[in-house]
Protein backbone atom coordinates (compact mmCIF):
# COMPACT_ATOMS: atom_id res chain seq x y z
CA UNK A 1 0.00 0.00 0.00
CA UNK A 2 0.98 3.30 -1.08
CA UNK A 3 2.38 5.85 2.09
CA UNK A 4 0.54 8.36 2.80
CA UNK A 5 2.62 11.01 1.56
CA UNK A 6 2.80 9.67 -1.78
CA UNK A 7 -1.34 9.45 -2.14
CA UNK A 8 -0.79 13.05 -1.25
CA UNK A 9 2.23 13.71 -4.14
CA UNK A 10 -0.16 12.24 -6.59
CA UNK A 11 -3.03 13.83 -5.51
CA UNK A 12 -0.99 17.53 -6.28
CA UNK A 13 0.33 16.03 -9.71
CA UNK A 14 -3.04 15.48 -10.58
CA UNK A 15 -4.31 18.43 -9.85
CA UNK A 16 -0.89 20.02 -11.42
CA UNK A 17 -2.33 18.64 -15.16
CA UNK A 18 -4.86 21.57 -14.77
CA UNK A 19 -3.54 25.41 -15.63
CA UNK A 20 -6.53 26.78 -14.88
CA UNK A 21 -8.73 26.89 -12.05
CA UNK A 22 -11.61 26.02 -14.10
CA UNK A 23 -10.09 22.61 -15.13
CA UNK A 24 -9.00 22.09 -11.07
CA UNK A 25 -12.83 22.58 -10.04
CA UNK A 26 -13.71 20.43 -12.69
CA UNK A 27 -11.59 17.63 -11.47
CA UNK A 28 -12.86 18.52 -7.93
CA UNK A 29 -16.32 18.00 -9.01
CA UNK A 30 -15.63 14.94 -10.64
CA UNK A 31 -14.09 13.82 -7.04
CA UNK A 32 -16.97 14.60 -5.19
CA UNK A 33 -19.22 12.73 -7.62
CA UNK A 34 -16.99 9.63 -7.40
CA UNK A 35 -17.09 9.73 -3.15
CA UNK A 36 -18.23 6.86 -2.16
CA UNK A 37 -21.52 7.38 -0.51
CA UNK A 38 -22.04 7.64 2.75
CA UNK A 39 -24.49 5.05 4.97
CA UNK A 40 -27.41 7.11 5.71
CA UNK A 41 -28.02 5.80 9.11
CA UNK A 42 -24.73 8.58 9.84
CA UNK A 43 -26.20 11.64 7.92
CA UNK A 44 -27.34 12.79 11.42
CA UNK A 45 -26.80 16.01 13.09
CA UNK A 46 -23.96 14.57 15.53
CA UNK A 47 -21.86 13.46 12.92
CA UNK A 48 -21.94 17.47 11.08
CA UNK A 49 -18.86 18.79 11.15
CA UNK A 50 -19.18 22.64 12.61
CA UNK A 51 -17.42 25.44 10.80
CA UNK A 52 -18.62 24.57 6.69
CA UNK A 53 -20.93 27.05 5.17
CA UNK A 54 -22.66 23.87 3.53
CA UNK A 55 -23.06 20.07 5.13
CA UNK A 56 -20.71 17.77 5.79
CA UNK A 57 -21.21 14.58 7.46
CA UNK A 58 -18.19 12.59 8.57
CA UNK A 59 -18.27 9.04 10.04
CA UNK A 60 -15.19 6.70 10.85
CA UNK A 61 -15.38 3.06 11.35
CA UNK A 62 -12.90 0.79 13.09
CA UNK A 63 -11.70 -1.96 10.88
CA UNK A 64 -9.52 -4.08 12.40
CA UNK A 65 -6.86 -1.86 13.38
CA UNK A 66 -7.62 0.73 10.41
CA UNK A 67 -9.76 2.93 10.33
CA UNK A 68 -12.27 4.09 7.60
CA UNK A 69 -13.82 6.77 6.79
CA UNK A 70 -16.73 8.05 4.87
CA UNK A 71 -18.69 11.22 4.26
CA UNK A 72 -21.41 13.50 2.59
CA UNK A 73 -22.01 17.05 2.04
CA UNK A 74 -25.15 18.65 0.30
CA UNK A 75 -22.59 21.29 -1.78
CA UNK A 76 -20.50 19.01 -4.61
CA UNK A 77 -17.40 20.74 -4.33
CA UNK A 78 -17.05 20.49 -0.34
CA UNK A 79 -17.61 16.91 -1.39
CA UNK A 80 -14.53 16.94 -3.76
CA UNK A 81 -12.61 18.93 -0.48
CA UNK A 82 -13.37 15.63 1.63
CA UNK A 83 -12.16 12.99 -0.61
CA UNK A 84 -9.11 14.57 -1.10
CA UNK A 85 -8.70 14.43 2.42
CA UNK A 86 -9.76 11.02 2.95
CA UNK A 87 -8.39 9.40 -0.23
CA UNK A 88 -4.47 9.44 1.84
CA UNK A 89 -5.83 9.12 5.05
CA UNK A 90 -8.47 6.00 4.92
CA UNK A 91 -7.73 2.64 5.96
CA UNK A 92 -4.68 3.99 8.19
CA UNK A 93 -3.90 3.48 11.54
CA UNK A 94 -5.24 5.69 14.34
CA UNK A 95 -1.35 6.74 14.67
CA UNK A 96 -0.96 7.36 11.40
CA UNK A 97 -3.49 9.55 10.80
CA UNK A 98 -2.42 11.83 13.87
CA UNK A 99 1.01 12.03 12.57
CA UNK A 100 -0.16 13.18 8.94
CA UNK A 101 0.79 16.46 7.84
CA UNK A 102 -1.89 17.59 5.52
CA UNK A 103 -0.49 20.47 4.32
CA UNK A 104 -0.23 19.04 0.73
CA UNK A 105 -3.15 20.76 0.50
CA UNK A 106 -1.41 23.89 -0.09
CA UNK A 107 -0.02 22.59 -2.94
CA UNK A 108 -2.87 21.90 -4.94
CA UNK A 109 -2.89 25.64 -5.84
CA UNK A 110 -6.59 25.81 -4.40
CA UNK A 111 -6.55 27.55 -1.06
CA UNK A 112 -5.89 30.64 -3.15
CA UNK A 113 -9.24 29.98 -4.43
CA UNK A 114 -10.22 29.28 -0.89
CA UNK A 115 -11.99 32.27 1.27
CA UNK A 116 -11.22 31.82 4.46
CA UNK A 117 -14.68 30.96 6.00
CA UNK A 118 -13.98 28.10 3.44
CA UNK A 119 -10.12 27.74 4.42
CA UNK A 120 -11.89 26.91 8.09
CA UNK A 121 -13.95 24.51 6.95
CA UNK A 122 -11.18 22.48 5.51
CA UNK A 123 -9.25 23.09 8.88
CA UNK A 124 -12.35 21.53 10.69
CA UNK A 125 -12.59 18.55 8.36
CA UNK A 126 -9.01 17.61 9.03
CA UNK A 127 -9.78 18.13 12.41
CA UNK A 128 -12.66 16.08 13.14
CA UNK A 129 -10.98 12.94 11.02
CA UNK A 130 -8.02 13.67 13.78
CA UNK A 131 -10.32 13.52 16.44
CA UNK A 132 -11.69 10.30 15.08
CA UNK A 133 -8.45 8.54 15.22
CA UNK A 134 -7.58 9.89 18.90
CA UNK A 135 -10.67 8.64 19.84
CA UNK A 136 -10.50 5.35 18.23
CA UNK A 137 -6.93 4.85 20.07
CA UNK A 138 -7.70 6.22 23.62
CA UNK A 139 -10.32 3.25 22.59
CA UNK A 140 -7.50 0.57 22.15
CA UNK A 141 -5.00 1.56 24.85
CA UNK B 1 -38.79 81.50 -10.67
CA UNK B 2 -35.65 79.54 -9.72
CA UNK B 3 -35.89 75.89 -10.78
CA UNK B 4 -34.37 72.98 -9.77
CA UNK B 5 -31.76 72.60 -12.52
CA UNK B 6 -32.55 68.85 -14.53
CA UNK B 7 -29.97 66.42 -13.48
CA UNK B 8 -29.34 63.33 -15.68
CA UNK B 9 -28.76 60.10 -14.35
CA UNK B 10 -25.36 59.18 -15.33
CA UNK B 11 -24.21 55.68 -14.71
CA UNK B 12 -20.64 56.48 -15.54
CA UNK B 13 -20.02 59.02 -13.52
CA UNK B 14 -21.45 57.48 -10.63
CA UNK B 15 -19.19 54.26 -10.92
CA UNK B 16 -16.18 56.45 -11.76
CA UNK B 17 -17.07 57.44 -8.05
CA UNK B 18 -16.27 53.93 -7.11
CA UNK B 19 -13.00 53.37 -7.14
CA UNK B 20 -12.94 49.57 -5.81
CA UNK B 21 -14.76 48.37 -8.96
CA UNK B 22 -12.07 49.21 -11.14
CA UNK B 23 -10.24 46.10 -9.96
CA UNK B 24 -10.29 42.76 -11.24
CA UNK B 25 -10.79 39.63 -8.94
CA UNK B 26 -9.24 36.26 -10.27
CA UNK B 27 -8.24 37.70 -13.05
CA UNK B 28 -12.24 38.80 -14.10
CA UNK B 29 -13.64 42.13 -13.90
CA UNK B 30 -14.73 42.46 -10.54
CA UNK B 31 -19.13 42.27 -10.66
CA UNK B 32 -20.15 43.49 -6.94
CA UNK B 33 -23.21 42.15 -6.06
CA UNK B 34 -23.56 41.83 -2.12
CA UNK B 35 -25.10 45.16 -2.14
CA UNK B 36 -26.97 44.11 0.72
CA UNK B 37 -24.61 42.68 3.09
CA UNK B 38 -22.25 46.26 2.86
CA UNK B 39 -22.31 48.24 -0.49
CA UNK B 40 -18.92 50.01 -1.82
CA UNK B 41 -18.13 53.62 -0.93
CA UNK B 42 -18.00 56.84 -3.14
CA UNK B 43 -14.99 59.41 -3.02
CA UNK B 44 -16.69 61.73 -1.55
CA UNK B 45 -17.01 59.54 1.59
CA UNK B 46 -13.74 57.88 1.41
CA UNK B 47 -12.01 61.55 1.07
CA UNK B 48 -14.43 62.56 4.57
CA UNK B 49 -12.73 60.07 6.54
CA UNK B 50 -9.49 61.40 4.98
CA UNK B 51 -10.36 64.96 5.81
CA UNK B 52 -11.74 64.11 9.38
CA UNK B 53 -8.80 63.11 10.42
CA UNK B 54 -6.43 65.28 8.63
CA UNK B 55 -8.11 68.56 9.77
CA UNK B 56 -10.54 68.27 12.67
CA UNK B 57 -9.51 65.61 14.75
CA UNK B 58 -10.54 66.08 18.36
CA UNK B 59 -12.93 64.58 20.90
CA UNK B 60 -16.75 66.11 20.88
CA UNK B 61 -18.61 67.72 22.76
CA UNK B 62 -15.83 68.31 25.60
CA UNK B 63 -13.17 70.81 24.45
CA UNK B 64 -12.92 74.52 24.48
CA UNK B 65 -10.31 74.46 21.90
CA UNK B 66 -11.39 75.09 18.02
CA UNK B 67 -10.69 71.54 17.01
CA UNK B 68 -13.02 70.14 19.56
CA UNK B 69 -15.41 72.68 18.48
CA UNK B 70 -15.03 71.88 14.25
CA UNK B 71 -15.16 68.54 15.13
CA UNK B 72 -18.80 68.84 17.88
CA UNK B 73 -20.14 71.45 14.83
CA UNK B 74 -19.74 68.84 12.03
CA UNK B 75 -20.77 65.73 14.28
CA UNK B 76 -24.03 67.69 15.03
CA UNK B 77 -24.21 69.36 11.47
CA UNK B 78 -24.52 65.17 10.56
CA UNK B 79 -27.25 64.78 13.36
CA UNK B 80 -29.30 67.24 11.34
CA UNK B 81 -28.68 66.00 8.32
CA UNK B 82 -30.43 62.67 9.35
CA UNK B 83 -33.05 64.40 11.03
CA UNK B 84 -33.67 66.19 7.69
CA UNK B 85 -33.50 62.76 5.95
CA UNK B 86 -35.79 60.99 8.03
CA UNK B 87 -37.88 63.72 8.26
CA UNK B 88 -37.60 63.24 12.17
CA UNK B 89 -39.56 66.18 14.29
CA UNK B 90 -36.34 67.01 16.65
CA UNK B 91 -32.68 66.43 15.88
CA UNK B 92 -32.27 64.77 19.10
CA UNK B 93 -34.10 61.87 17.85
CA UNK B 94 -31.62 60.97 16.53
CA UNK B 95 -29.54 58.78 18.38
CA UNK B 96 -25.79 57.66 16.98
CA UNK B 97 -25.12 54.07 16.53
CA UNK B 98 -22.53 51.75 15.10
CA UNK B 99 -25.52 50.70 12.92
CA UNK B 100 -28.99 49.08 13.23
CA UNK B 101 -27.87 46.09 15.20
CA UNK B 102 -27.29 48.12 17.98
CA UNK B 103 -30.14 50.28 17.25
CA UNK B 104 -32.36 47.61 17.84
CA UNK B 105 -30.15 46.36 20.86
CA UNK B 106 -30.48 50.26 22.35
CA UNK B 107 -34.35 49.70 22.16
CA UNK B 108 -34.83 45.75 23.20
CA UNK B 109 -32.19 46.83 26.35
CA UNK B 110 -33.26 50.44 27.65
CA UNK B 111 -37.32 50.18 26.43
CA UNK B 112 -38.08 46.87 27.22
CA UNK B 113 -35.60 46.85 30.15
CA UNK B 114 -37.56 49.91 31.57
CA UNK B 115 -41.11 48.58 30.45
CA UNK B 116 -41.71 45.15 29.58
CA UNK B 117 -43.26 43.02 32.02
CA UNK B 118 -44.02 39.20 32.64
CA UNK B 119 -46.65 37.85 30.15
CA UNK B 120 -45.98 40.39 27.47
CA UNK B 121 -46.03 39.59 23.62
CA UNK B 122 -43.61 41.09 21.31
CA UNK B 123 -44.22 40.83 17.54
CA UNK B 124 -41.56 40.27 15.29
CA UNK B 125 -42.24 39.94 11.46
CA UNK B 126 -40.78 36.35 10.26
CA UNK B 127 -38.22 37.87 7.74
CA UNK B 128 -36.48 39.78 9.99
CA UNK B 129 -32.35 38.82 10.00
CA UNK B 130 -31.05 37.84 13.36
CA UNK B 131 -30.55 41.42 14.43
CA UNK B 132 -34.22 42.00 14.83
CA UNK B 133 -35.08 38.88 16.65
CA UNK B 134 -32.30 37.92 18.99
CA UNK B 135 -32.20 41.08 20.91
CA UNK B 136 -35.96 40.67 21.65
CA UNK B 137 -35.11 37.09 22.54
CA UNK B 138 -32.72 37.92 24.88
CA UNK B 139 -34.54 41.04 27.32
CA UNK B 140 -37.55 38.57 26.70
CA UNK B 141 -36.22 35.93 28.43
CA UNK B 142 -35.09 38.39 31.34
CA UNK B 143 -38.44 39.68 31.53
CA UNK B 144 -40.98 36.51 31.37
CA UNK B 145 -41.78 37.69 28.12
CA UNK B 146 -42.27 36.16 25.26
CA UNK B 147 -41.49 36.43 21.06
CA UNK B 148 -43.94 35.67 18.40
CA UNK B 149 -43.31 35.22 15.19
CA UNK B 150 -45.30 37.21 12.24
CA UNK B 151 -45.89 34.48 9.81
CA UNK B 152 -44.77 34.88 5.84
CA UNK B 153 -46.44 33.42 2.75
CA UNK B 154 -45.02 31.63 -0.11
CA UNK B 155 -44.76 34.77 -2.11
CA UNK B 156 -42.28 36.33 0.65
CA UNK B 157 -44.81 39.11 2.10
CA UNK B 158 -46.01 38.93 5.68
CA UNK B 159 -49.35 36.86 6.31
CA UNK B 160 -51.10 40.58 7.00
CA UNK B 161 -54.59 38.68 8.22
CA UNK B 162 -52.52 36.01 10.73
CA UNK B 163 -50.79 39.47 11.58
CA UNK B 164 -54.85 40.41 12.58
CA UNK B 165 -54.63 37.34 14.92
CA UNK B 166 -51.90 37.99 16.39
CA UNK B 167 -52.50 41.87 17.20
CA UNK B 168 -55.56 40.29 19.60
CA UNK B 169 -53.21 39.23 22.13
CA UNK B 170 -52.56 42.97 22.30
CA UNK B 171 -48.65 42.78 22.17
CA UNK B 172 -46.80 45.65 23.54
CA UNK B 173 -44.35 45.50 20.49
CA UNK B 174 -44.01 45.24 17.33
CA UNK B 175 -40.26 44.58 15.05
CA UNK B 176 -40.58 44.55 11.21
CA UNK B 177 -38.06 45.67 8.47
CA UNK B 178 -38.84 47.76 6.41
CA UNK B 179 -37.24 45.71 3.33
CA UNK B 180 -36.16 42.15 3.71
CA UNK B 181 -32.84 41.41 3.35
CA UNK B 182 -33.13 38.09 2.64
CA UNK B 183 -36.15 38.48 0.40
CA UNK B 184 -36.24 42.49 -0.75
CA UNK B 185 -39.77 42.52 0.54
CA UNK B 186 -40.98 45.77 1.03
CA UNK B 187 -43.16 45.40 3.99
CA UNK B 188 -46.37 48.07 4.06
CA UNK B 189 -44.86 49.04 7.97
CA UNK B 190 -47.36 52.15 7.20
CA UNK B 191 -50.37 50.11 7.68
CA UNK B 192 -48.43 47.92 10.32
CA UNK B 193 -47.68 50.71 12.35
CA UNK B 194 -51.38 51.86 12.17
CA UNK B 195 -52.73 48.65 13.13
CA UNK B 196 -50.16 48.49 15.90
CA UNK B 197 -51.49 51.56 17.31
CA UNK B 198 -55.00 51.00 17.15
CA UNK B 199 -53.86 48.16 19.28
CA UNK B 200 -51.88 50.35 22.00
CA UNK B 201 -48.43 48.54 20.67
CA UNK B 202 -45.43 50.47 19.80
CA UNK B 203 -43.35 49.34 16.44
CA UNK B 204 -39.74 49.35 15.67
CA UNK B 205 -38.96 49.61 12.16
CA UNK B 206 -35.36 48.01 11.01
CA UNK B 207 -34.39 50.29 8.23
CA UNK B 208 -31.23 48.25 7.83
CA UNK B 209 -32.31 47.87 3.92
CA UNK B 210 -34.31 50.45 2.91
CA UNK B 211 -31.92 53.55 3.96
CA UNK B 212 -29.87 53.19 0.77
CA UNK B 213 -33.09 52.97 -1.54
CA UNK B 214 -35.86 54.99 -0.67
CA UNK B 215 -37.25 57.63 0.99
CA UNK B 216 -37.84 57.85 4.60
CA UNK B 217 -40.45 59.44 6.72
CA UNK B 218 -40.53 58.69 9.92
CA UNK B 219 -43.37 61.04 11.37
CA UNK B 220 -45.36 60.24 8.04
CA UNK B 221 -45.12 56.42 8.82
CA UNK B 222 -45.72 57.17 12.32
CA UNK B 223 -42.79 54.95 13.79
CA UNK B 224 -41.84 54.48 17.04
CA UNK B 225 -38.01 53.68 16.65
CA UNK B 226 -36.19 53.37 12.72
CA UNK B 227 -32.91 51.66 12.50
CA UNK B 228 -30.46 52.71 9.89
CA UNK B 229 -27.10 51.25 9.43
CA UNK B 230 -24.32 53.59 7.25
CA UNK B 231 -22.60 50.88 5.75
CA UNK B 232 -25.18 49.50 3.61
CA UNK B 233 -26.37 53.41 2.31
CA UNK B 234 -22.49 54.48 1.38
CA UNK B 235 -21.19 55.22 4.41
CA UNK B 236 -18.91 54.20 6.89
CA UNK B 237 -18.94 50.77 8.91
CA UNK B 238 -19.97 51.36 12.51
CA UNK B 239 -22.12 53.57 11.75
CA UNK B 240 -26.03 54.32 12.06
CA UNK B 241 -28.39 55.87 13.81
CA UNK B 242 -31.69 54.89 15.77
CA UNK B 243 -34.51 57.80 15.72
CA UNK B 244 -37.00 57.32 18.25
CA UNK B 245 -39.77 59.82 19.51
CA UNK B 246 -38.78 62.28 22.09
CA UNK B 247 -41.46 61.34 24.79
CA UNK B 248 -40.17 57.68 24.25
CA UNK B 249 -36.50 58.64 24.54
CA UNK B 250 -37.23 60.91 27.47
CA UNK B 251 -38.86 57.77 29.62
CA UNK B 252 -36.31 54.96 28.82
CA UNK B 253 -33.09 54.78 31.00
CA UNK B 254 -29.67 55.25 29.57
CA UNK B 255 -28.32 52.12 27.81
CA UNK B 256 -24.50 52.25 28.47
CA UNK B 257 -23.13 54.74 30.93
CA UNK B 258 -19.57 56.73 30.51
CA UNK B 259 -18.56 59.98 29.15
CA UNK B 260 -20.87 62.83 28.25
CA UNK B 261 -23.95 61.09 29.27
CA UNK B 262 -24.12 62.40 32.13
CA UNK B 263 -25.42 65.38 33.83
CA UNK B 264 -24.02 64.86 37.06
CA UNK B 265 -22.24 61.82 38.71
CA UNK B 266 -21.98 61.43 42.52
CA UNK B 267 -21.11 58.13 44.73
CA UNK B 268 -24.43 59.17 46.13
CA UNK B 269 -26.14 58.77 42.90
CA UNK B 270 -26.13 60.31 39.58
CA UNK B 271 -28.26 61.89 36.61
CA UNK B 272 -28.34 61.93 32.94
CA UNK B 273 -28.02 63.97 30.57
CA UNK B 274 -30.69 65.23 28.32
CA UNK B 275 -31.24 63.75 24.91
CA UNK B 276 -30.11 62.90 22.38
CA UNK B 277 -26.06 62.29 24.65
CA UNK B 278 -28.25 60.10 27.26
CA UNK B 279 -27.29 57.27 24.52
CA UNK B 280 -24.25 58.23 23.60
CA UNK B 281 -22.18 56.95 25.95
CA UNK B 282 -18.50 56.98 25.51
CA UNK B 283 -16.43 58.95 22.45
CA UNK B 284 -18.58 58.05 19.78
CA UNK B 285 -17.37 56.47 16.31
CA UNK B 286 -16.90 60.36 15.66
CA UNK B 287 -15.45 60.46 12.08
CA UNK B 288 -18.23 57.69 11.32
CA UNK B 289 -20.95 59.64 12.29
CA UNK B 290 -19.80 62.54 10.97
CA UNK B 291 -19.46 60.50 6.89
CA UNK B 292 -22.30 58.75 7.29
CA UNK B 293 -23.67 62.20 6.83
CA UNK B 294 -21.93 62.61 3.69
CA UNK B 295 -22.94 59.61 2.81
CA UNK B 296 -26.55 60.74 3.04
CA UNK B 297 -25.63 63.99 1.19
CA UNK B 298 -24.33 61.65 -1.74
CA UNK B 299 -27.12 59.85 -2.54
CA UNK B 300 -29.62 62.98 -2.26
CA UNK B 301 -26.94 64.33 -4.79
CA UNK B 302 -28.38 61.53 -7.45
CA UNK B 303 -31.90 61.30 -5.73
CA UNK B 304 -33.74 58.75 -4.30
CA UNK B 305 -36.17 58.12 -6.75
CA UNK B 306 -33.21 58.12 -9.45
CA UNK B 307 -31.58 55.38 -7.41
CA UNK B 308 -34.34 53.31 -6.80
CA UNK B 309 -35.77 53.88 -10.61
CA UNK B 310 -32.24 52.33 -11.76
CA UNK B 311 -31.93 49.42 -9.03
CA UNK B 312 -35.64 48.63 -10.00
CA UNK B 313 -34.95 48.14 -13.53
CA UNK B 314 -31.59 46.31 -13.16
CA UNK B 315 -33.75 43.82 -10.68
CA UNK B 316 -36.38 43.05 -13.61
CA UNK B 317 -33.51 42.66 -15.88
CA UNK B 318 -32.10 40.12 -13.81
CA UNK B 319 -35.35 38.22 -13.44
CA UNK B 320 -36.27 38.15 -16.85
CA UNK B 321 -32.54 37.07 -17.98
CA UNK B 322 -32.42 34.71 -15.03
CA UNK B 323 -36.08 32.99 -16.01
CA UNK B 324 -34.59 31.94 -19.20
CA UNK B 325 -32.49 29.57 -17.46
CA UNK B 326 -33.59 25.96 -17.03
CA UNK B 327 -34.64 25.36 -12.67
CA UNK B 328 -34.31 29.30 -11.98
CA UNK B 329 -36.25 29.64 -8.91
CA UNK B 330 -36.86 32.95 -7.24
CA UNK B 331 -36.97 33.32 -3.39
CA UNK B 332 -39.51 35.94 -2.58
CA UNK B 333 -41.92 36.90 -5.39
CA UNK B 334 -43.81 40.23 -3.29
CA UNK B 335 -45.46 42.96 -5.42
CA UNK B 336 -43.37 45.83 -3.61
CA UNK B 337 -39.66 44.26 -3.90
CA UNK B 338 -36.36 46.16 -3.64
CA UNK B 339 -33.12 45.36 -5.17
CA UNK B 340 -32.50 41.82 -3.64
CA UNK B 341 -33.29 38.73 -5.91
CA UNK B 342 -32.72 35.93 -3.73
CA UNK B 343 -33.02 32.49 -5.70
CA UNK B 344 -32.14 28.81 -6.19
CA UNK B 345 -31.23 27.04 -9.32
CA UNK B 346 -32.42 23.31 -9.42
CA UNK B 347 -29.88 20.63 -8.69
CA UNK B 348 -27.52 23.24 -7.98
CA UNK B 349 -25.87 23.80 -3.86
CA UNK B 350 -26.34 27.68 -3.69
CA UNK B 351 -22.36 27.25 -2.18
CA UNK B 352 -21.30 25.75 -5.15
CA UNK B 353 -22.64 28.46 -7.45
CA UNK B 354 -21.25 30.95 -5.21
CA UNK B 355 -17.48 29.34 -5.50
CA UNK B 356 -17.77 29.56 -8.98
CA UNK B 357 -19.11 32.84 -9.63
CA UNK B 358 -16.22 34.13 -7.56
CA UNK B 359 -13.65 32.46 -9.35
CA UNK B 360 -15.31 34.38 -12.21
CA UNK B 361 -15.14 37.70 -10.32
CA UNK B 362 -19.06 38.01 -9.02
CA UNK B 363 -19.59 38.53 -5.94
CA UNK B 364 -22.87 37.66 -4.12
CA UNK B 365 -24.08 35.87 -0.88
CA UNK B 366 -24.83 32.12 -0.38
CA UNK B 367 -26.67 30.69 2.80
CA UNK B 368 -29.06 31.93 4.96
CA UNK B 369 -28.50 35.52 4.97
CA UNK B 370 -28.56 35.32 9.26
CA UNK B 371 -32.40 35.34 8.57
CA UNK B 372 -32.73 31.47 9.49
CA UNK B 373 -36.18 31.57 10.50
CA UNK B 374 -37.05 32.59 6.40
CA UNK B 375 -34.83 29.46 5.27
CA UNK B 376 -37.01 27.30 7.75
CA UNK B 377 -40.12 28.86 6.29
CA UNK B 378 -38.89 28.15 2.40
CA UNK B 379 -37.46 24.28 3.88
CA UNK B 380 -34.63 25.26 2.51
CA UNK B 381 -30.86 25.61 3.95
CA UNK B 382 -30.27 28.77 1.73
CA UNK B 383 -30.16 30.74 -1.39
CA UNK B 384 -28.08 32.46 -3.69
CA UNK B 385 -28.87 36.07 -3.45
CA UNK B 386 -27.46 39.09 -6.01
CA UNK B 387 -28.16 42.44 -4.64
CA UNK B 388 -27.49 45.78 -6.82
CA UNK B 389 -26.88 49.16 -6.14
CA UNK B 390 -26.90 52.35 -7.88
CA UNK B 391 -23.65 51.93 -9.58
CA UNK B 392 -24.63 48.49 -11.03
CA UNK B 393 -25.23 48.09 -14.77
CA UNK B 394 -26.90 45.88 -16.99
CA UNK B 395 -23.63 44.22 -18.81
CA UNK B 396 -22.31 43.40 -15.19
CA UNK B 397 -25.77 41.42 -15.04
CA UNK B 398 -25.17 39.79 -18.32
CA UNK B 399 -21.63 38.42 -17.25
CA UNK B 400 -23.35 37.17 -13.82
CA UNK B 401 -26.09 35.34 -15.94
CA UNK B 402 -24.22 33.69 -18.00
CA UNK B 403 -21.05 32.96 -15.11
CA UNK B 404 -24.74 31.20 -13.60
CA UNK B 405 -25.48 29.15 -16.90
CA UNK B 406 -21.64 28.12 -16.95
CA UNK B 407 -21.46 27.34 -13.31
CA UNK B 408 -24.97 25.08 -13.52
CA UNK B 409 -23.26 23.32 -16.88
CA UNK B 410 -20.35 22.56 -14.66
CA UNK B 411 -22.38 20.93 -11.26
CA UNK B 412 -25.45 19.42 -12.13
Amino acid sequence: MESIQEIQEEIVDDFALFEDWMGKYNHLIDLGKDLPEIDDAYKTDDHLIKGCQSRVWLHADMKGEKIHFSADSDAIITKGIISLLIRPLNHRSPDEILNADMGFVDEIGLKEHLSPTRANGLVSMIKQMKTYALAFKAKSL
Amino acid sequence: MITKPETKFDLEAIRNEFPILNQKVNGQDLVYFDNAATSQKPKKVIQAIQDYYQNINANIHRGVHKLSQLATDAYEASRKTLQEHLNARFAHEIIFTTGASQGVNLVARAWGGKFLKSGDIILVSGMEHHSNIVPWQIIAQEKGAEVLPIPILESGELDLEAFHELLKKNPVLVAVNHVSNALGTINPVKEIIKLSHEKGALVLVDGAQSLPHMKIDVQDLNADFYVVSGHKAYGPTGSGALYGKEDLLKEMNPYMGGGEMISEVKFSGSTWADLPHKFEAGTPHIEGGIVLGKAIDWMNEIGLEEISRHENELLIYAQSKLNELEGFRPIGQAKNKASVLSFLMEGVHPYDLGMILDQLGIAVRTGHHCAQPVMDSYKIPGTIRASFAVYNTKAEIDRFVQGVQQACEMLR
